[in-house]
């Protein structure tokens, strides 16, 4: 009675999934009509196949290893027969009527010669197994206690889901593996184990497929249900392969070769394996062969199925092509970085996309892309033509593919897609009309989005206007550099052209550069000036003047044309100069880098007043103009908006860029010469600390230097020698800063922070320093000394790695090799920190992709589970903050 | 002097977590205050974070499954912040 039953479910839901798969099986005219079927879709189940679905869903069955005849035509029953699908072109398919393309495929199926382990439900099998009577098949649970497993069960699923229930599961599975008696007929349970990959054992003695099989269907519907098995969607059995379905001729193409061979699929090789020992198998039993030989060819069949669907077991030898390689079957087709998963549906290949080297060109406004006319004249951006436009359209197909603003296709309204020849180009411009669709070549002005990799934070995609550039690479202007992170030294990068009015709106409304200034991370400007352009400034309002045609001169190579901010004089300082990009109401004041940051106020003359749009004291360096830093470039943000400081930033950099290209700007050997005296104080104070350095290792000694407490007196001595050491060399490092020229270029970069500091000139004029490997001095080498031509247990400041002499001076060959240990070990360092620290972000990235703040101002994930009641514990959204802070003040000021 | 024993309750000297000064103060809500806190967000048990019953903090709490305690942080953002969590078994 049950078994009519299921028999009656599984028609049912045969029917529809045959209704669903082969639709157009059922009325194949409609097809040629252009009909189509909709159909909703009310629930999805994902369950085993039965063998008689296998069988129902199979439009062939395969009987022989043999895939063509004589005549190259597909052998009726072979494994690329013409009932699997079509892949000819020009043929149309025996099942359902459609042409190449249009039918996906059927399936057919191999009948076994005996049953077969399916080695991805072996872990399954074995805990049923284990769960169940040898005997009797009854789940091995008292049946009183089986209701009360299942009420805790649903409640748990109705509590916290299905998760929750499997997790459940798992652990009743693992109570009842240790049970040895059943307590339904008290049969005793016998010890089975597996031996990878598809063979159990039991008490010594091997369990055939045929047995486990047995077992299986004994196992009552009901207590199936325990282990999440639904009965007429899974059936235990079916996890053992009596059938085999066989996959579509359509998913594992063959390919012919040039010289006119065939040359066929993994897949198809590893099927054609399977059908022949299949064969072989069935042979043998029918002609009573000795059970030696059966199982040996059972065996091999086994073999060939499991790495059909799995080629990379780690018990099994993989199978192989005759040249070696391993085949890719049907796991490997899925599985990891080159699989269908992550190579093809998670996959960023794109069309209508464009890469290259990038180079900068700070003349190009902050927003645009420099794209080369190669590039141009390759993507396209379709134009839909109207009445209004349509002499404009037809002067881009006049010109063709060729010849710079032209066309590429034009698009019927039907849909057809015409490619634009010198031949065709007459014909084409002759059949324009309303409704036809040109791709014209990219032009100025057009929406891209321009990306670099990693793709870490949503500034690594960003929406520029193209501006066509002769060249051959992508140009950007060198201060957007920060937020994509790139540099010049041969980074690529990509550039898509959306297609669409509404990808062209979102891409400008989200995306573009202007609306991405203040960083959501910081609440700061992440675009800024960067190196010259600081440098430029910082010298332009340091003390600069110049006559006022020269500032006039400056200011239009800046882009400006409106000179009337200028005071009317004839010699103008640089401050003026600068003041003149400024609005007229803009009111500023903060620190500049010299200045004294403990006073919220200084009263040092570089400390930045700006009133009424004017410099009235300070000067421009990075804590005002530069990336990642200062408040100034924040404060025009939020007074003036996201385009007037875009522009006024490209017009800032330009200035600094311009007053360096006609003043001259070099960083010079000379700007780390030194004065007699200053040279005469770095030799002393190096020297008083050498001595020094001799009388803690003369204390050292004779025991008399004092120990630390919680350290040896080993540990003491070379804390006090790191001290003294360390001393000197800040010690030349002042002495190095007091003596410099400040008018030099050098000491301008580091004044201004565009590049370098104040230790990296000391490096070169006066010291190089103390050489550390993980915080000590370094002790490695030989036995006792770190080089050979030291003394053994010399603790000297020479033998451990302080270089006392400056880049300039050189170092003595001791020095120079210590300075290699340290380079090389941190060169080490960063080659492997960085893919781990990526590694470890994108981990986070991935965990936390969609987690959410809502409007309550709590961050829930996608269940809508509470993570944080409150976004940050304070609800500041920090990207309309000032670096992470709210500026009450100011706010109460100006309202 | 040798060999004089002393006799202490496991209790007194045992160390406790939740009186430590880096744990934060656990308390638990009234059903009045779990019911204005489930509709001040609109949630359920479900949608709330959980705590297991054995953790240690709440050893002298005495809450059962399904109560909710209530967590006051120090935060270098906030000064203070509140957090609820739902106990449960296991």
């Amino acid at each position: 009675m049950a078994d009519e039953e299921t028999k009656q479910i599984e028609e049912q839901e045969l029917d529809a999934v045959k209704q669903a798969i082969e639709g157009k099986e059922a009325k194949p005219e409609r097809i040629e009509e252009e009909q189509h079927i909709y159909k909703q879709v009310k629930s999805i189940v994902f369950s085993v196949l039965s063998p008689k679905m296998i069988k129902k869903m199979a439009s062939a069955k395969i009987v022989t290893p043999e895939l063509y005849d004589k005549e190259g035509y597909p052998v009726d029953g072979g494994l690329m027969d013409i009932r699997l699908g079509v892949i000819d072109p020009g043929l149309r398919c025996k099942i359902c009527g459609s042409k190449l393309k249009e039918c996906i495929g059927h399936f057919g199926y191999i009948e076994l010669a005996r049953a077969i382990i399916h080695i991805k439900f072996v872990n399954i099998i074995m805990t049923i197994l284990k769960c169940t009577c040898r005997e009797c098949g009854r789940i091995l649970i008292p049946d009183n206690k089986i209701p009360k497993t299942r009420e805790l069960l649903d409640q748990i699923e109705k509590e916290s889901g299905i998760e929750d229930r499997r997790q459940k599961v798992k652990e009743i599975i693992t109570s009842l593996k240790t049970a040895n008696k059943c307590p339904n007929c008290k049969a005793k349970q016998r010890k089975l184990s597996l031996e990878k990959p598809t063979t159990f054992i039991e008490d010594d003695k091997r369990l055939s497929p045929i047995e486990v099989r047995a077992r299986l269907e004994k196992i009552p519907d009901n207590d199936c249900e325990i282990f999440g098995l639904k009965v007429p969607f899974v059936r235990p059995e079916w996890m053992v392969l009596t059938v085999l379905p066989i996959p579509p001729v359509t998913m594992r193409p063959s390919i012919t070769l040039e010289s006119g061979e065939r040359s066929e699929d993994d897949l198809t090789h590893k099927m054609g394996d399977i059908v022949r020992i299949n064969q072989r198998l069935f042979e043998n039993i029918n002609a009573g062969a000795p059970e030696i030989i059966v199982e040996d060819l059972w065996d091999l069949l086994q073999y060939h199925v499991t790495t059909f669907f799995d080629n990379n077991i780690a018990q099994l030898p993989p199978a192989r092509h005759r040249s070696g390689q391993p085949l890719k079957t049907l796991t490997e087709r899925i599985k990891s970085k080159e699989g269908r998963i992550r190579h093809n549906l998670a996959g960023k290949r794109t069309n209508f996309s464009a890469r290259t080297v990038i180079s900068p060109d700070p003349m190009l406004e902050l927003f645009e892309v420099g794209v080369p006319f190669t590039i141009a004249n390759k993507l396209t951006v379709p134009e839909k033509v109207n009445e209004w436009n349509t002499q404009y359209l037809k002067k881009f197909v006049e010109n063709g593919p060729e010849k710079y603003p032209g066309a590429n296709y034009i698009i019927r309204p039907d849909g057809k897609k015409k490619k634009i020849t010198e031949e065709t180009k007459e014909a084409s411009l002759e059949e324009l009309q309303p409704g036809y669709v040109v791709e014209r070549h990219l032009m100025d002005g057009d929406v891209a989005i321009f990306n670099r990799q990693p793709s870490l934070h949503r500034m690594s995609m960003m929406c520029h206007r193209v501006k066509v550039l002769p060249g051959k690479t992508l140009r950007l202007n060198p201060a957007v550099c920060t937020p994509y992170n790139a540099d010049f030294d041969g980074d690529e990068m990509n550039l898509h052209i959306p297609q669409t009015e509404e990808a062209r709106a979102e891409a400008e409304i989200l995306m573009e550069v202007q609306t991405q200034l203040i960083s959501l991370r910081y609440g700061l400007s992440i675009i800024g000036c960067t190196q010259d352009a600081i440098s430029g400034n910082y010298m332009l309002t340091k003390d600069a003047e110049m006559k006022r045609e020269d500032a006039i001169d400056l200011l239009s190579a800046v882009g400006l044309t409106e000179f009337s901010k200028l005071p009317r004089k004839s010699v103008i300082s640089g401050k003026e100069v600068f003041s003149a990009l400024l609005p007229e109401d803009f009111e500023f004041e903060g620190h500049s880098r010299s200045c004294d940051r403990s006073k919220d106020k200084c009263d040092k003359e570089t400390h930045v007043v700006i009133k009424g749009g004017k410099i009235i004291s300070g000067v421009m360096d990075r804590n005002s103009l530069g990336e990642e830093s200062g408040l100034m470039l924040r404060n025009i943000h939020q007074k003036y908006g996201k385009d007037t400081s875009i522009d006024m930033l490209g017009k800032i950099f330009r200035l600094g860029i311009e007053y360096l290209l006609r003043v001259g700007f070099t960083s010079a050997l000379a700007d780390t010469d030194m004065p007699e005296s200053a040279k005469a104080k770095i030799r002393d104070d190096l020297d008083i600390a050498r001595k020094e350095v001799d009388s803690l290792i003369a204390q050292f000694r004779e025991g008399k230097l004092e120990t630390f407490p919680g350290k040896t007196t080993q540990e003491t001595l070379e804390l006090r020698i790191l001290e003294v050491l360390n001393k000197a060399r800040n010690e030349t490092g002042k002495t190095v800063a007091q003596f410099a020229d400040k008018r030099t270029h050098t000491m301008i970069m580091a004044e201004s922070g565009a590049r370098g500091n104040l230790l990296n000139l000391a490096q070169m004029a006066a010291c190089v320093g103390q050489q550390a490997m993980r915080g000590k001095r370094i002790d490695k080498g030989f036995e006792g000394r770190t080089l050979s031509h030291f003394k053994k247990d010399d603790f000297g400041s020479e033998a451990h790695g302080f270089i006392a002499n400056g880049f300039k001076t050189g170092l003595t060959p001791a020095e120079f090799f210590f300075g290699s240990m340290t380079g090389r070990d941190s060169l080490m360092d960063t080659a492997l920190r960085t893919p781990k620290s990526g590694y470890l972000y994108r981990r986070l990235a991935n965990a936390m992709q969609d987690l959410k703040v809502e409007y309550d101002h709590t961050v829930r994930d996608a269940s809508s589970k509470i993570i944080q009641f409150q976004y940050g514990e304070d609800s500041i959204d920090v990207s309309k903050s000032e670096n992470g802070a709210i500026n009450v003040k100011r706010i109460i000021n100006t309202t | 002097m040798l060999g004089e024993v002393i006799i202490q309750k496991m209790k007194k000297i045992k160390f406790k977590v939740d009186k430590h000064i880096l744990t934060p103060k656990h308390s638990k809500l009234s059903e009045k205050e779990k019911a204005q806190l489930f509709e001040k967000y609109h949630v359920t048990s479900k949608e709330m974070p959980k705590i297991l019953r054995t953790d240690a903090s709440l050893r002298e709490l005495d809450a059962k499954p399904g109560d909710t305690i209530k967590i006051t942080r120090k935060s270098p953002t906030a000064g203070e912040s509140l957090f609820y969590r739902v106990v449960t078994d296991v």
